[in-house]
Protein backbone atom coordinates (compact mmCIF):
# COMPACT_ATOMS: atom_id res chain seq x y z
CA UNK A 1 0.00 0.00 0.00
CA UNK A 2 1.20 3.50 -1.07
CA UNK A 3 -0.20 6.20 1.56
CA UNK A 4 0.00 9.80 0.77
CA UNK A 5 -0.02 13.49 2.23
CA UNK A 6 -1.17 16.65 0.63
CA UNK A 7 -0.13 20.05 2.06
CA UNK A 8 -1.88 23.03 0.81
CA UNK A 9 -3.73 26.06 1.50
CA UNK A 10 -7.55 26.32 1.10
CA UNK A 11 -8.37 27.20 -2.06
CA UNK A 12 -5.29 25.56 -3.53
CA UNK A 13 -6.67 22.33 -4.52
CA UNK A 14 -5.13 20.25 -2.44
CA UNK A 15 -8.00 17.76 -2.12
CA UNK A 16 -9.04 17.66 -5.52
CA UNK A 17 -5.51 16.44 -6.24
CA UNK A 18 -5.87 13.59 -3.67
CA UNK A 19 -9.56 12.41 -5.03
CA UNK A 20 -7.85 12.44 -8.73
CA UNK A 21 -5.24 10.45 -7.56
CA UNK A 22 -7.73 8.27 -6.07
CA UNK A 23 -10.38 7.97 -9.34
CA UNK A 24 -7.17 8.11 -11.39
CA UNK A 25 -6.26 4.34 -9.20
CA UNK A 26 -9.72 3.17 -8.98
CA UNK A 27 -10.43 3.41 -12.88
CA UNK A 28 -6.78 1.12 -13.09
CA UNK A 29 -8.56 -1.65 -11.11
CA UNK A 30 -6.82 -0.82 -7.95
CA UNK A 31 -8.35 0.31 -4.41
CA UNK A 32 -7.73 3.69 -3.31
CA UNK A 33 -9.03 6.33 -1.19
CA UNK A 34 -8.77 10.14 -0.70
CA UNK A 35 -10.09 11.87 1.99
CA UNK A 36 -9.56 16.10 3.09
CA UNK A 37 -8.77 16.40 6.49
CA UNK A 38 -11.86 17.16 7.92
CA UNK A 39 -12.41 20.52 9.44
CA UNK A 40 -14.22 23.49 8.00
CA UNK A 41 -12.65 25.47 5.09
CA UNK A 42 -11.04 28.17 4.90
CA UNK A 43 -9.37 29.75 1.73
CA UNK A 44 -5.76 30.31 2.51
CA UNK A 45 -5.77 28.31 6.08
CA UNK A 46 -3.29 25.77 5.38
CA UNK A 47 -5.06 22.21 4.85
CA UNK A 48 -3.82 18.39 4.29
CA UNK A 49 -5.16 16.09 2.39
CA UNK A 50 -4.58 12.37 2.54
CA UNK A 51 -4.33 9.05 -0.10
CA UNK A 52 -3.96 5.40 -0.28
CA UNK A 53 -3.67 3.16 -3.27
CA UNK A 54 -3.51 -0.51 -2.29
CA UNK A 55 -3.78 -3.67 -4.32
CA UNK A 56 -6.48 -5.08 -2.15
CA UNK A 57 -9.18 -3.95 -0.46
CA UNK A 58 -8.29 -1.31 1.77
CA UNK A 59 -9.46 -1.33 5.61
CA UNK A 60 -8.15 1.56 7.83
CA UNK A 61 -10.04 4.93 7.76
CA UNK A 62 -7.49 6.96 10.38
CA UNK A 63 -5.26 9.67 8.94
CA UNK A 64 -2.06 8.91 7.17
CA UNK A 65 0.64 9.09 9.85
CA UNK A 66 3.38 7.45 7.66
CA UNK A 67 3.56 8.69 4.23
CA UNK A 68 5.33 6.95 1.72
CA UNK A 69 5.08 10.27 -0.50
CA UNK A 70 3.95 13.66 1.02
CA UNK A 71 3.70 16.58 -1.68
CA UNK A 72 3.82 20.01 -0.79
CA UNK A 73 1.73 22.70 -2.83
CA UNK A 74 2.68 25.28 -1.06
CA UNK A 75 6.47 26.33 -0.66
CA UNK A 76 5.68 28.86 2.35
CA UNK A 77 4.13 26.11 4.48
CA UNK A 78 8.08 24.50 4.74
CA UNK A 79 8.51 27.16 7.06
CA UNK A 80 5.34 26.68 9.58
CA UNK A 81 4.82 22.63 9.13
CA UNK A 82 7.35 19.90 9.43
CA UNK A 83 5.88 18.58 5.65
CA UNK A 84 8.28 15.71 6.01
CA UNK A 85 7.08 14.52 9.67
CA UNK A 86 6.51 10.75 9.72
CA UNK A 87 7.44 9.91 5.85
CA UNK A 88 8.93 6.98 5.09
CA UNK A 89 12.94 6.99 4.61
CA UNK A 90 12.72 5.56 1.22
CA UNK A 91 9.71 8.12 0.58
CA UNK A 92 9.36 10.52 -1.86
CA UNK A 93 8.96 14.77 -1.09
CA UNK A 94 7.69 16.15 -4.17
CA UNK A 95 7.21 20.12 -3.77
CA UNK A 96 6.28 23.15 -5.68
CA UNK A 97 9.27 25.45 -5.81
CA UNK A 98 11.58 27.82 -8.11
CA UNK A 99 14.42 26.99 -5.13
CA UNK A 100 17.49 25.20 -5.39
CA UNK A 101 17.80 21.61 -4.60
CA UNK A 102 20.46 22.61 -1.63
CA UNK A 103 17.71 25.00 -0.30
CA UNK A 104 14.73 22.93 -0.22
CA UNK A 105 16.96 20.14 1.66
CA UNK A 106 17.72 22.94 4.26
CA UNK A 107 14.26 24.13 4.39
CA UNK A 108 12.81 20.77 4.76
CA UNK A 109 15.10 19.03 6.76
CA UNK A 110 14.29 16.16 4.21
CA UNK A 111 17.69 13.38 2.80
CA UNK A 112 15.55 11.41 0.73
CA UNK A 113 13.90 11.09 -2.88
CA UNK A 114 12.77 14.82 -3.68
CA UNK A 115 10.95 15.90 -6.88
CA UNK A 116 10.84 19.92 -7.14
CA UNK A 117 8.51 21.34 -10.14
CA UNK A 118 8.17 25.12 -10.64
CA UNK A 119 4.36 24.47 -9.68
CA UNK A 120 2.75 28.39 -9.59
CA UNK A 121 4.78 29.26 -13.28
CA UNK A 122 3.23 26.01 -14.72
CA UNK A 123 0.05 26.95 -13.31
CA UNK A 124 0.36 30.76 -14.07
CA UNK A 125 1.32 29.85 -18.00
CA UNK A 126 -1.51 27.41 -18.19
CA UNK A 127 -4.20 27.97 -15.71
CA UNK A 128 -3.68 31.52 -15.64
CA UNK A 129 -4.38 31.36 -11.84
CA UNK A 130 -1.80 30.31 -9.18
CA UNK A 131 -3.64 26.78 -8.62
CA UNK A 132 -1.26 24.10 -9.67
CA UNK A 133 -3.38 20.77 -7.96
CA UNK A 134 -2.65 19.44 -11.55
CA UNK A 135 0.89 20.47 -11.83
CA UNK A 136 2.09 18.21 -8.61
CA UNK A 137 0.15 15.42 -10.34
CA UNK A 138 2.32 15.67 -13.11
CA UNK A 139 5.19 15.88 -11.32
CA UNK A 140 4.24 12.67 -9.19
CA UNK A 141 3.44 10.67 -11.42
CA UNK A 142 7.19 10.90 -13.44
CA UNK A 143 8.54 10.99 -10.14
CA UNK A 144 6.88 7.70 -8.66
CA UNK A 145 4.64 6.10 -11.48
CA UNK A 146 1.93 5.40 -8.63
CA UNK A 147 -0.86 5.85 -11.44
CA UNK A 148 -1.14 5.58 -14.95
CA UNK A 149 -0.59 9.46 -16.84
CA UNK A 150 -3.06 8.10 -19.40
CA UNK A 151 -5.58 7.28 -17.18
CA UNK A 152 -4.82 10.84 -15.34
CA UNK A 153 -5.26 12.72 -18.47
CA UNK A 154 -9.11 11.04 -18.73
CA UNK A 155 -9.54 11.73 -14.94
CA UNK A 156 -8.55 15.47 -15.39
CA UNK A 157 -10.77 15.49 -18.55
CA UNK A 158 -13.93 14.26 -17.02
CA UNK A 159 -13.64 16.59 -13.86
CA UNK A 160 -12.61 20.06 -14.97
CA UNK A 161 -14.76 19.68 -18.44
CA UNK A 162 -14.26 23.15 -20.07
CA UNK A 163 -10.81 24.35 -18.56
CA UNK A 164 -9.69 20.62 -19.07
CA UNK A 165 -7.38 21.06 -21.38
CA UNK A 166 -4.94 23.92 -19.79
CA UNK A 167 -4.93 21.48 -17.15
CA UNK A 168 -3.80 18.96 -19.46
CA UNK A 169 -1.42 20.90 -20.69
CA UNK A 170 0.04 22.11 -17.07
CA UNK A 171 -0.32 18.13 -15.83
CA UNK A 172 2.19 17.41 -19.01
CA UNK A 173 4.57 20.08 -18.77
CA UNK A 174 5.36 19.01 -15.29
CA UNK A 175 5.40 15.67 -16.33
CA UNK A 176 8.83 16.72 -18.74
CA UNK A 177 10.06 19.40 -16.13
CA UNK A 178 9.85 17.72 -12.79
CA UNK A 179 13.39 17.45 -11.76
CA UNK A 180 13.88 14.30 -9.94
CA UNK A 181 16.95 14.61 -6.88
CA UNK A 182 17.80 10.96 -5.47
CA UNK A 183 18.51 11.36 -1.66
CA UNK A 184 21.45 11.86 -0.26
CA UNK A 185 23.67 9.85 1.60
CA UNK A 186 24.41 10.75 5.10
CA UNK A 187 28.12 11.54 6.26
CA UNK B 1 -19.81 -7.81 -11.30
CA UNK B 2 -20.16 -4.27 -12.43
CA UNK B 3 -17.23 -2.05 -12.77
CA UNK B 4 -15.60 0.17 -9.58
CA UNK B 5 -15.98 3.46 -9.48
CA UNK B 6 -13.87 6.28 -7.57
CA UNK B 7 -16.40 8.60 -5.82
CA UNK B 8 -17.41 9.93 -2.86
CA UNK B 9 -19.44 7.96 -0.81
CA UNK B 10 -21.82 10.80 0.07
CA UNK B 11 -22.15 11.38 -4.04
CA UNK B 12 -22.63 7.96 -4.32
CA UNK B 13 -26.11 7.73 -1.86
CA UNK B 14 -27.69 10.36 -3.73
CA UNK B 15 -27.24 8.79 -6.89
CA UNK B 16 -28.48 5.38 -5.56
CA UNK B 17 -31.37 7.51 -3.85
CA UNK B 18 -32.26 8.95 -7.63
CA UNK B 19 -32.09 5.37 -9.36
CA UNK B 20 -34.68 4.41 -6.88
CA UNK B 21 -36.55 6.64 -8.17
CA UNK B 22 -37.43 9.14 -5.49
CA UNK B 23 -40.59 11.45 -6.32
CA UNK B 24 -40.06 14.01 -2.93
CA UNK B 25 -37.19 15.22 -1.52
CA UNK B 26 -37.06 17.16 1.68
CA UNK B 27 -33.84 19.52 1.99
CA UNK B 28 -32.40 21.66 4.65
CA UNK B 29 -28.44 21.75 4.10
CA UNK B 30 -28.08 22.94 8.14
CA UNK B 31 -24.27 22.96 8.80
CA UNK B 32 -22.52 19.73 9.02
CA UNK B 33 -23.53 18.98 5.51
CA UNK B 34 -23.05 16.20 3.57
CA UNK B 35 -23.07 16.45 -0.33
CA UNK B 36 -26.20 14.59 -0.49
CA UNK B 37 -29.60 16.89 -0.90
CA UNK B 38 -26.64 19.32 -3.04
CA UNK B 39 -26.13 16.44 -5.96
CA UNK B 40 -29.89 15.36 -5.66
CA UNK B 41 -30.79 19.46 -6.41
CA UNK B 42 -28.55 18.87 -9.58
CA UNK B 43 -30.28 15.27 -10.47
CA UNK B 44 -33.31 17.39 -10.26
CA UNK B 45 -32.33 20.65 -11.60
CA UNK B 46 -30.08 18.64 -14.86
CA UNK B 47 -33.85 17.09 -15.66
CA UNK B 48 -32.54 13.38 -15.28
CA UNK B 49 -35.01 12.98 -11.88
CA UNK B 50 -38.45 13.68 -11.71
CA UNK B 51 -38.94 14.66 -8.49
CA UNK B 52 -40.13 17.51 -5.56
CA UNK B 53 -37.72 18.68 -4.34
CA UNK B 54 -38.63 21.24 -1.12
CA UNK B 55 -35.94 23.59 0.11
CA UNK B 56 -37.46 24.41 3.49
CA UNK B 57 -36.38 26.63 6.53
CA UNK B 58 -35.29 24.34 9.05
CA UNK B 59 -34.79 20.98 9.66
CA UNK B 60 -38.17 20.64 11.62
CA UNK B 61 -39.71 21.65 8.72
CA UNK B 62 -37.62 19.09 6.35
CA UNK B 63 -38.83 16.06 8.29
CA UNK B 64 -42.17 18.02 8.43
CA UNK B 65 -42.36 18.52 4.83
CA UNK B 66 -40.88 14.94 4.11
CA UNK B 67 -44.07 13.35 5.98
CA UNK B 68 -46.62 15.51 4.18
CA UNK B 69 -45.15 14.32 0.63
CA UNK B 70 -45.31 10.52 1.63
CA UNK B 71 -48.30 11.31 2.81
CA UNK B 72 -49.78 11.84 -0.20
CA UNK B 73 -48.04 8.94 -1.75
CA UNK B 74 -44.37 10.07 -2.89
CA UNK B 75 -41.56 7.68 -2.49
CA UNK B 76 -39.93 10.49 -0.09
CA UNK B 77 -35.69 10.77 1.06
CA UNK B 78 -33.67 13.30 2.79
CA UNK B 79 -30.46 13.48 4.93
CA UNK B 80 -29.34 14.99 7.93
CA UNK B 81 -26.60 15.14 10.36
CA UNK B 82 -25.68 16.21 14.03
CA UNK B 83 -27.69 19.01 14.87
CA UNK B 84 -29.70 18.97 12.21
CA UNK B 85 -31.38 15.42 13.63
CA UNK B 86 -31.78 16.86 16.92
CA UNK B 87 -33.84 19.32 15.39
CA UNK B 88 -36.00 17.05 13.91
CA UNK B 89 -36.16 15.14 16.79
CA UNK B 90 -40.20 15.70 17.61
CA UNK B 91 -41.32 14.90 14.03
CA UNK B 92 -39.36 11.74 14.00
CA UNK B 93 -41.74 10.28 16.41
CA UNK B 94 -44.52 11.15 14.31
CA UNK B 95 -43.20 9.35 11.31
CA UNK B 96 -43.34 5.75 12.52
CA UNK B 97 -46.81 6.35 14.10
CA UNK B 98 -48.12 7.75 10.91
CA UNK B 99 -46.48 4.85 9.05
CA UNK B 100 -45.07 6.88 6.80
CA UNK B 101 -42.02 5.18 5.19
CA UNK B 102 -39.72 7.82 4.80
CA UNK B 103 -36.34 6.90 3.72
CA UNK B 104 -33.64 9.14 5.86
CA UNK B 105 -29.61 9.03 5.41
CA UNK B 106 -27.70 10.15 8.67
CA UNK B 107 -24.12 11.03 8.52
CA UNK B 108 -23.53 10.32 12.26
CA UNK B 109 -21.72 13.20 13.68
CA UNK B 110 -21.18 14.54 17.21
CA UNK B 111 -23.68 17.12 18.87
CA UNK B 112 -22.61 20.56 20.53
CA UNK B 113 -21.56 21.42 22.90
CA UNK B 114 -18.71 22.33 22.59
CA UNK B 115 -19.13 22.99 18.50
CA UNK B 116 -18.46 20.00 16.55
CA UNK B 117 -19.46 18.76 13.43
CA UNK B 118 -16.91 15.64 13.58
CA UNK B 119 -17.95 12.01 13.13
CA UNK B 120 -19.37 10.13 16.09
CA UNK B 121 -22.50 8.68 17.06
CA UNK B 122 -23.96 11.23 19.34
CA UNK B 123 -26.52 11.87 16.86
CA UNK B 124 -28.19 8.44 16.03
CA UNK B 125 -27.82 7.78 19.82
CA UNK B 126 -29.93 9.90 21.36
CA UNK B 127 -32.60 9.16 18.51
CA UNK B 128 -32.42 5.60 18.61
CA UNK B 129 -35.82 5.00 20.53
CA UNK B 130 -37.94 6.92 17.74
CA UNK B 131 -39.39 4.08 16.04
CA UNK B 132 -37.60 4.36 12.39
CA UNK B 133 -35.86 0.91 11.12
CA UNK B 134 -32.29 1.77 11.54
CA UNK B 135 -29.48 -0.18 9.28
CA UNK B 136 -26.03 1.34 10.30
CA UNK B 137 -23.43 1.37 6.70
CA UNK B 138 -19.90 0.00 7.12
CA UNK B 139 -18.55 1.80 3.68
CA UNK B 140 -19.13 3.48 0.74
CA UNK B 141 -20.58 0.34 -1.10
CA UNK B 142 -23.02 -0.21 1.78
CA UNK B 143 -24.08 3.00 1.42
CA UNK B 144 -24.52 2.51 -2.27
CA UNK B 145 -26.50 -0.60 -2.14
CA UNK B 146 -28.35 -0.37 0.93
CA UNK B 147 -30.15 2.70 0.03
CA UNK B 148 -33.04 0.48 -2.26
CA UNK B 149 -32.70 -2.12 1.06
CA UNK B 150 -34.33 0.33 2.96
CA UNK B 151 -36.64 1.83 0.34
CA UNK B 152 -37.78 -1.90 -0.45
CA UNK B 153 -38.23 -2.87 4.08
CA UNK B 154 -39.91 0.70 4.50
CA UNK B 155 -42.25 0.36 1.89
CA UNK B 156 -43.31 -3.33 2.30
CA UNK B 157 -46.90 -4.02 3.30
CA UNK B 158 -45.65 -5.74 6.31
CA UNK B 159 -43.85 -3.08 7.35
CA UNK B 160 -44.70 0.31 6.26
CA UNK B 161 -42.07 2.73 8.77
CA UNK B 162 -39.68 4.76 8.22
CA UNK B 163 -36.09 3.60 7.63
CA UNK B 164 -32.76 5.58 8.42
CA UNK B 165 -29.20 4.73 7.06
CA UNK B 166 -26.76 5.52 9.23
CA UNK B 167 -23.16 5.99 8.01
CA UNK B 168 -20.09 7.54 9.26
CA UNK B 169 -19.99 11.89 8.91
CA UNK B 170 -17.04 12.27 7.29
CA UNK B 171 -14.61 9.28 7.26
CA UNK B 172 -17.13 7.50 5.15
CA UNK B 173 -19.51 10.73 4.16
CA UNK B 174 -16.24 12.66 2.10
CA UNK B 175 -14.06 9.66 1.45
CA UNK B 176 -13.28 8.77 -2.27
CA UNK B 177 -14.04 5.24 -2.75
CA UNK B 178 -13.71 2.65 -5.15
CA UNK B 179 -17.69 1.68 -5.55
CA UNK B 180 -19.70 -0.70 -7.95
CA UNK B 181 -22.81 1.13 -8.93
CA UNK B 182 -26.23 -0.87 -9.74
CA UNK B 183 -27.72 -0.38 -13.30
CA UNK B 184 -31.40 1.18 -13.52
CA UNK B 185 -32.70 -2.00 -14.39
CA UNK B 186 -30.93 -3.78 -11.42
CA UNK B 187 -33.00 -1.13 -9.31
CA UNK B 188 -35.81 -1.54 -11.06
CA UNK B 189 -35.69 -4.88 -10.61
CA UNK B 190 -35.10 -4.53 -7.02
CA UNK B 191 -37.44 -2.08 -5.76
CA UNK B 192 -40.93 -1.84 -7.21
CA UNK B 193 -43.08 1.54 -7.25
CA UNK B 194 -44.29 2.95 -3.70
CA UNK B 195 -47.89 1.48 -3.60
CA UNK B 196 -49.26 2.91 -0.10
CA UNK B 197 -52.56 1.45 0.64
CA UNK B 198 -53.88 4.50 2.45
CA UNK B 199 -52.59 7.75 1.41
CA UNK B 200 -53.72 11.55 1.42
CA UNK B 201 -56.15 12.11 -1.70
CA UNK B 202 -59.00 14.86 -2.07
CA UNK B 203 -60.87 12.56 -4.17
CA UNK B 204 -60.92 9.69 -1.27
CA UNK B 205 -60.41 11.84 1.61
CA UNK B 206 -59.27 10.28 4.79
CA UNK B 207 -57.47 11.63 8.54
CA UNK B 208 -54.12 10.95 9.08
CA UNK B 209 -52.74 11.66 12.44
CA UNK B 210 -55.71 11.96 14.28
CA UNK B 211 -55.56 11.99 18.53
CA UNK B 212 -54.82 9.41 20.28
CA UNK B 213 -56.96 9.38 23.04
CA UNK B 214 -56.22 7.36 26.59
CA UNK B 215 -58.26 3.99 25.11
CA UNK B 216 -56.91 4.48 22.01
CA UNK B 217 -52.84 5.39 22.40
CA UNK B 218 -51.23 2.53 24.24
CA UNK B 219 -52.58 -0.19 21.40
CA UNK B 220 -51.83 2.32 18.70
CA UNK B 221 -47.89 2.39 20.36
CA UNK B 222 -47.97 -1.34 20.58
CA UNK B 223 -49.18 -1.81 17.12
CA UNK B 224 -46.13 0.17 16.42
CA UNK B 225 -43.63 -1.73 18.43
CA UNK B 226 -44.88 -5.00 17.19
CA UNK B 227 -44.84 -3.96 13.41
CA UNK B 228 -41.36 -2.60 14.15
CA UNK B 229 -40.41 -5.82 15.64
CA UNK B 230 -41.99 -8.02 13.14
CA UNK B 231 -39.43 -5.73 9.99
CA UNK B 232 -36.96 -8.26 10.77
CA UNK B 233 -37.46 -10.91 8.81
CA UNK B 234 -38.41 -8.01 6.07
CA UNK B 235 -35.00 -6.99 6.08
CA UNK B 236 -33.45 -10.25 5.90
CA UNK B 237 -35.84 -10.89 2.66
CA UNK B 238 -34.44 -7.47 1.14
CA UNK B 239 -31.04 -8.53 2.18
CA UNK B 240 -31.53 -11.83 0.20
CA UNK B 241 -32.67 -10.09 -3.11
CA UNK B 242 -30.03 -7.85 -2.58
CA UNK B 243 -27.74 -10.66 -2.76
CA UNK B 244 -29.10 -12.21 -5.47
CA UNK B 245 -29.35 -8.85 -7.34
CA UNK B 246 -25.66 -7.84 -6.92
CA UNK B 247 -23.83 -11.02 -5.57
CA UNK B 248 -23.15 -8.98 -2.31
CA UNK B 249 -24.38 -11.11 0.78
CA UNK B 250 -25.63 -8.97 4.04
CA UNK B 251 -26.02 -10.54 6.77
CA UNK B 252 -28.40 -8.39 10.02
CA UNK B 253 -25.19 -9.51 12.10
CA UNK B 254 -21.70 -9.33 10.50
CA UNK B 255 -19.00 -11.43 11.74
CA UNK B 256 -14.82 -11.01 11.64
CA UNK B 257 -12.97 -14.18 12.09
CA UNK B 258 -14.93 -14.85 15.67
CA UNK B 259 -15.83 -18.35 14.89
CA UNK B 260 -12.40 -20.00 17.45
CA UNK B 261 -11.94 -16.10 18.68
CA UNK B 262 -10.89 -16.04 22.27
CA UNK B 263 -12.54 -12.45 22.60
CA UNK B 264 -14.45 -10.72 20.63
CA UNK B 265 -14.88 -7.06 20.01
CA UNK B 266 -18.30 -5.39 18.77
CA UNK B 267 -18.21 -2.30 17.36
CA UNK B 268 -20.65 -0.09 15.30
CA UNK B 269 -20.38 1.92 11.80
CA UNK B 270 -17.18 2.37 9.78
CA UNK B 271 -14.66 1.51 12.67
CA UNK B 272 -14.77 -2.35 11.99
CA UNK B 273 -12.87 -1.76 8.74
CA UNK B 274 -10.02 -0.50 10.41
CA UNK B 275 -10.43 -3.08 13.55
CA UNK B 276 -10.63 -6.04 10.93
CA UNK B 277 -7.01 -4.51 9.97
CA UNK B 278 -6.06 -4.92 13.74
CA UNK B 279 -7.55 -8.29 13.93
CA UNK B 280 -5.77 -9.60 10.78
CA UNK B 281 -2.43 -8.08 12.63
CA UNK B 282 -3.07 -9.54 16.05
CA UNK B 283 -3.58 -13.08 14.32
CA UNK B 284 -0.55 -13.45 12.85
CA UNK B 285 0.80 -12.78 16.24
CA UNK B 286 -1.74 -16.11 16.75
CA UNK B 287 -3.63 -14.31 19.08
CA UNK B 288 -7.58 -15.91 18.56
CA UNK B 289 -9.44 -12.30 18.13
CA UNK B 290 -12.63 -11.54 16.07
CA UNK B 291 -15.08 -8.78 15.43
CA UNK B 292 -19.15 -8.61 15.79
CA UNK B 293 -21.14 -5.68 14.32
CA UNK B 294 -24.76 -5.04 13.44
CA UNK B 295 -26.06 -3.91 10.32
CA UNK B 296 -29.44 -3.89 11.39
CA UNK B 297 -29.88 -2.09 15.08
CA UNK B 298 -33.40 -1.44 15.27
CA UNK B 299 -35.18 -3.98 15.46
CA UNK B 300 -32.68 -5.17 17.40
CA UNK B 301 -31.07 -8.31 16.07
CA UNK B 302 -31.25 -9.88 19.50
CA UNK B 303 -31.18 -14.01 18.66
CA UNK B 304 -28.37 -13.23 15.65
CA UNK B 305 -26.14 -11.57 17.95
CA UNK B 306 -26.42 -13.90 20.54
CA UNK B 307 -25.36 -16.68 18.39
CA UNK B 308 -22.65 -13.95 16.88
CA UNK B 309 -21.12 -13.96 20.04
CA UNK B 310 -21.84 -18.02 20.88
CA UNK B 311 -19.12 -19.42 23.99
CA UNK B 312 -16.39 -16.54 23.46
CA UNK B 313 -15.42 -15.69 27.15
CA UNK B 314 -14.84 -12.20 26.42
CA UNK B 315 -16.50 -9.59 24.44
CA UNK B 316 -15.48 -5.82 24.30
CA UNK B 317 -18.11 -3.05 23.12
CA UNK B 318 -17.02 0.23 21.61
CA UNK B 319 -18.94 3.02 22.21
CA UNK B 320 -19.01 6.21 20.30
CA UNK B 321 -21.19 8.60 22.17
CA UNK B 322 -21.52 8.85 25.92
CA UNK B 323 -24.67 8.28 28.26
CA UNK B 324 -24.33 11.26 30.66
CA UNK B 325 -24.49 10.31 34.16
CA UNK B 326 -24.78 6.12 33.60
CA UNK B 327 -21.42 4.60 34.37
CA UNK B 328 -22.38 2.08 30.98
CA UNK B 329 -22.58 4.18 28.13
CA UNK B 330 -25.38 2.89 24.93
CA UNK B 331 -23.87 0.44 23.17
CA UNK B 332 -22.27 -1.32 26.11
CA UNK B 333 -25.62 -1.04 28.28
CA UNK B 334 -27.70 -2.63 25.05
CA UNK B 335 -24.68 -5.47 25.23
CA UNK B 336 -25.56 -5.96 28.82
CA UNK B 337 -28.99 -6.59 28.61
CA UNK B 338 -28.34 -8.81 25.43
CA UNK B 339 -26.49 -11.11 27.40
CA UNK B 340 -28.52 -11.18 30.85
CA UNK B 341 -30.82 -13.78 29.30
CA UNK B 342 -28.52 -15.19 27.34
CA UNK B 343 -27.22 -18.99 27.61
CA UNK B 344 -23.70 -17.81 28.18
CA UNK B 345 -22.62 -14.86 29.74
CA UNK B 346 -18.58 -13.59 28.90
CA UNK B 347 -16.79 -11.17 30.91
CA UNK B 348 -17.52 -7.53 29.13
CA UNK B 349 -14.84 -5.04 28.47
CA UNK B 350 -16.25 -1.19 27.68
CA UNK B 351 -14.73 1.42 25.56
CA UNK B 352 -15.25 4.40 24.44
CA UNK B 353 -13.19 5.97 21.22
CA UNK B 354 -13.30 8.47 18.44
CA UNK B 355 -15.84 11.04 20.25
CA UNK B 356 -15.92 14.04 17.80
CA UNK B 357 -13.63 12.71 15.73
CA UNK B 358 -10.86 12.12 17.05
CA UNK B 359 -8.76 9.62 14.32
CA UNK B 360 -8.94 5.99 15.48
CA UNK B 361 -5.71 4.24 14.18
CA UNK B 362 -5.18 0.92 13.72
CA UNK B 363 -2.89 0.68 16.55
CA UNK B 364 -5.66 1.90 19.12
CA UNK B 365 -7.81 -0.97 18.02
CA UNK B 366 -4.83 -3.48 18.30
CA UNK B 367 -4.51 -1.45 22.18
CA UNK B 368 -8.03 -2.58 22.70
CA UNK B 369 -7.84 -6.13 21.34
CA UNK B 370 -5.17 -6.73 23.20
CA UNK B 371 -6.69 -5.53 26.54
CA UNK B 372 -9.52 -8.55 25.88
CA UNK B 373 -6.84 -10.82 25.60
CA UNK B 374 -5.23 -9.77 29.08
CA UNK B 375 -8.98 -10.24 30.48
CA UNK B 376 -8.84 -13.62 29.15
CA UNK B 377 -6.09 -14.41 31.09
CA UNK B 378 -7.11 -13.12 34.07
CA UNK B 379 -6.71 -9.70 34.35
CA UNK B 380 -9.89 -8.02 35.99
CA UNK B 381 -12.28 -5.63 33.53
CA UNK B 382 -11.99 -2.60 35.18
CA UNK B 383 -14.04 0.35 34.32
CA UNK B 384 -14.77 1.80 31.13
CA UNK B 385 -11.85 2.83 29.07
CA UNK B 386 -12.22 6.04 27.39
CA UNK B 387 -9.53 5.10 24.09
CA UNK B 388 -7.65 7.84 22.84
CA UNK B 389 -8.19 10.83 25.63
CA UNK B 390 -5.67 12.79 26.82
CA UNK B 391 -4.97 12.51 30.97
Amino acid sequence: MLEFRFHGRGGQGSVTSAELLAVTAISDNKFAQAFPSFGPERRGAPVQAFARISDTPIRNRSKVYRPNVVLVLDYSLVSMVNVAAGLAEDGLLVVSTSNSEEQVRRETKWNGRLAMVDGIRIAMTHIKRPINNTVMLGALIKASGCVNMSQMEEAVKERFGKIAAVNLNALKEAFETVHICEGVKHG
Amino acid sequence: MGKRKGVESSIALADSAAMCRIEAIAAYPITPQTHIVEHLSEWVNDGHLEAEFVPVESEHSAMSAALGMSAVGARTFTATSSQGLALMHEILFIAPAMRLPVVMAVANRSLSGPISIWNDHSDIMTDRDIGWVQIFAENGQECFDLVPACFRVAEDKRVVLPTILNFDGFVVSHMIEPIEFWTQEQFDAYLPPFDPQIKLDVRKPVAMGAVGIPEIYYEARLAQQNALLNAKAVVVEAFAELEKMVGRKYNLVETYKADDADAILYLMGSLSETAMTAVDNLRKQGKKVGLVRPRLWRPFPTEELVAAFGNVPVVGVCDRALAFGHEHHMVAQEIRALFYDAPHRPKLVEFVIGLGGRDVTIGDMEHILNRLLEVKNGAPVGPVEYVGVRK
